[in-house]
């Protein structure tokens, strides 16, 4: 028996008052915790994954989707821009690097996106199975796309339409997975990669032109009366998707393509201030940079953080102060016991430190409480938002701030407990023991 | 002596001072202090316990003055050597029976008597692991009754503690208690304005109002 004994005795002898309490606080502190484990992994993956892009160019419209669909794959793309103006804007002598991304598709809600190998390189990967694609229609798997989707190395499948569940399927096309990336809790985990002239066959099936007429025009043999006829024979002389694709920079291509859009890595400083206000005014696309879209965004977010911080003091507060009402009665019932701790040896510093106990332990079993409701309910938000900005969080990561949270809980039940503490310390044992 | 009570006097502020016969008692003896309500019996038993100090004179305690302890030392002093049964058992519901005996060797920092052989020999080692609020009123009794030997004090007071009990009871509770005084060696208090239980201790004490 000692004292921690007693308090904890005390509280499981009010099952209710001591659960609603400790509920009430975790609740104020399950916000608390779920906000810090948003807020700090949001940024750092944010600015994880922007590493290395100086400049997204895209068609024109809301800089700020253009870089949430280009750089984080969680919004829609702006629209698709000419591949020559894209080429033209890769031989700008401020741009050093150029990353062309082509996207349309999905499969199961995880984005296809068509690229060159630089866009490996970009994000420093590396393979927990096989190899990046070379020839069309061959996929690179994120790791938490391989593993959702439970696709394996040599395994086909059929992308849709779109970038979000629910579209029809392309099933004219198989996907073939020749490489599996090793995890790297960056947005490429999320990822299904290809060639952009995989995007580009993939949508050409259903369309207008036959992708057997890529590159090369051959002249059709007179007395073939039909274009069907004159199709085949053509994709038997030449099967573009045994072709490679292009490792590095843009495919090339005898028609009229199109990308979504283009990751720039500037030359030098003197293009931070030139290129984007080029490309706004002399072109029909929009230049945005991801620094300055993504701190304007946690401006926009900062206000709802400090709304619902607000809230979650407000309700720590509460929390505390029902400890307070609930300790303070509890001693208002219990002074005759006080006074038997006291005829029994007890001192008045230990009656005190019985009174804090109770608070800090009731206050401790909220701060664990909320801290376990905070991460399990980010866990259930990732795990039904899996393709989703949420799903950037990593639910069980446990952050030194969140010793904070029992922090402010000890402070709750500190100050809780003072008064009944103070009125615990006088207790007069004889008054008590002739009141009863 | 044991237990030596000198000119003791007390009094409640603005009220006339209450004055206490002088008495000692040596090991296993037993006295009754019997009074009529209000006549100053608790304040006395208050007075033997250091509950409340004196305005004059002094309670010595197997050679301890209580009025020259303070603080923690006196509350120590209390738990280790001044066992009380109070007119109601007012045991910790929280606790179970035999986490009540431990909580008061626990707070006295004494290693007296085991729990247990206590509760066999006031005959409920069956509840030791009873909820207190599962006993019957003599059970009850009995398990405060082993909390105020449960140390193996040099004094036992019992306040009022056959009030509430019938015939049978009362007479059983004084006897409990007068065989546990003897076989540790303790001085027995029984206040009470009982006189059912005056044929059962053959020294009484008369405190009258002063």
């Amino acid at each position: 028996m000692n004292l921690l004994t007693l308090s904890w005795k005390y509280l499981s002898f009010r099952p209710l008052s001591t659960g609603l309490n400790a509920i009430l606080l975790a609740f104020g502190l399950a916000i608390i915790t779920v906000l810090l484990l948003v807020q700090h992994q949001f940024e750092q993956k944010m600015t994880r994954d922007a590493a290395g892009i100086d400049l997204v160019i895209g068609a024109k419209g809301s800089p700020l989707q253009l870089i949430l669909a280009s750089v984080y794959h969680i919004d829609f793309p702006t629209g698709n821009i000419k591949m020559e103006e894209a080429q033209r804007i890769s031989r700008n002598r401020l741009v050093k690097q150029v990353i062309p991304l082509a996207m349309g598709d999905n499969m199961q809600g995880f984005r296809i996106v068509g690229t060159n190998h630089d866009y490996l390189s970009l994000y420093e990967v590396s393979f927990a199975a096989g190899k990046a694609w070379e020839y069309p229609f061959e996929v690179t798997l994120g790791a938490s796309a391989a593993q959702a989707l439970g696709l394996k190395l040599g395994d086909s499948f059929t992308g849709s339409h779109g970038i979000s569940v629910g579209s029809h399927d392309h099933d004219q096309q198989q996907f073939k997975v020749t490489g599996i990336l090793a995890p790297t809790g960056k947005v490429v985990d999320r990822l299904v990669l290809t060639s952009i002239e995989s995007v580009w066959y993939t949508h050409e099936e259903q369309g207008e032109e036959s992708v057997a007429t890529e590159e090369v025009e051959l002249p059709i043999e007179e007395g073939t009366s039909h274009k069907e006829e004159a199709h085949d024979a053509l994709a038997e002389a030449l099967d573009p998707l045994k072709v490679p694709v292009a490792a590095q920079g843009f495919p090339t291509s005898n028609q009229e393509r199109e990308v979504t859009s283009l990751l720039v890595r500037y030359r030098n400083p003197m293009a931070a201030i030139q290129l984007p206000r080029m490309i706004n005014s002399a072109t029909s696309m929009q230049a945005a940079s991801p620094a300055f879209e993504m701190s304007r965004l946690f401006e926009l977010l900062g206000v709802g953080i400090s709304l619902l911080q607000g809230l979650a003091i407000a309700l720590v507060v509460i929390a505390g102060l029902s400890i307070f009402i609930a300790l303070y009665n509890s001693l208002k019932e219990r002074k005759y016991d006080l006074a038997i701790l006291r005829t029994l040896g007890a001192s008045r510093v230990q009656l005190v430190t019985l009174v804090f106990l109770e608070g800090i332990s009731l206050t401790t079993l909220g701060a664990l409480l909320g801290i376990a409701l905070g991460h399990g309910f980010l866990a259930i938000i990732v795990e039904l938002t899996a393709q989703e900005v949420v799903s950037l969080v990593d639910p069980w990561l446990f952050l030194p701030e969140e010793g904070l949270i029992f922090g402010y809980a000890l402070a709750v039940g500190l100050l809780a407990s003072l008064i009944p503490a103070w009125s615990a310390y006088q207790t007069s044992i004889a008054k008590q023991l002739t009141k009863a | 002596m044991l237990l030596q009570s000198t000119s003791l006097s007390f009094a409640y502020p603005g009220q006339p001072s209450l004055s206490f016969p002088d008495f000692s008692l040596s090991g296993g003896e037993a006295v009754l202090l019997l009074g009529k309500s209000g006549s100053g019996k608790t304040t006395f038993l208050n007075l033997l316990a250091g509950l409340l100090s004196p305005s004059q004179g002094q309670v010595i305690l197997d050679g301890t003055v209580l009025s020259a302890l303070q603080g923690h030392r006196l509350d120590l002093f209390r738990g280790q050597h001044i066992g009380i049964v109070f007119q109601k058992p007012h045991l910790i519901a929280a606790l179970s029976v035999k986490q009540n005996l431990e909580l008061a060797q626990f707070l006295s920092k004494k290693k007296g008597a085991s729990p247990i052989s206590l509760l066999q020999d006031l005959g409920i080692a069956g509840k030791a692991s009873a909820a207190v609020g599962t006993l019957s009123e003599g059970e009850a009794q009995r398990v405060s009754i082993a909390r105020a030997l449960v140390n193996s004090p040099k004094l036992i007071l019992a306040d009022e503690p056959t009030s509430s009990l019938d015939d049978l009871h009362a007479q059983r509770v004084v006897q409990l208690l007068k065989a546990q005084a003897a076989k540790i060696g303790a001085a027995l208090v029984i206040v009470t304005h009982d006189q059912r239980v005056k044929s059962e201790v053959s020294q009484v004490l008369e405190v009258k109002s002063a």
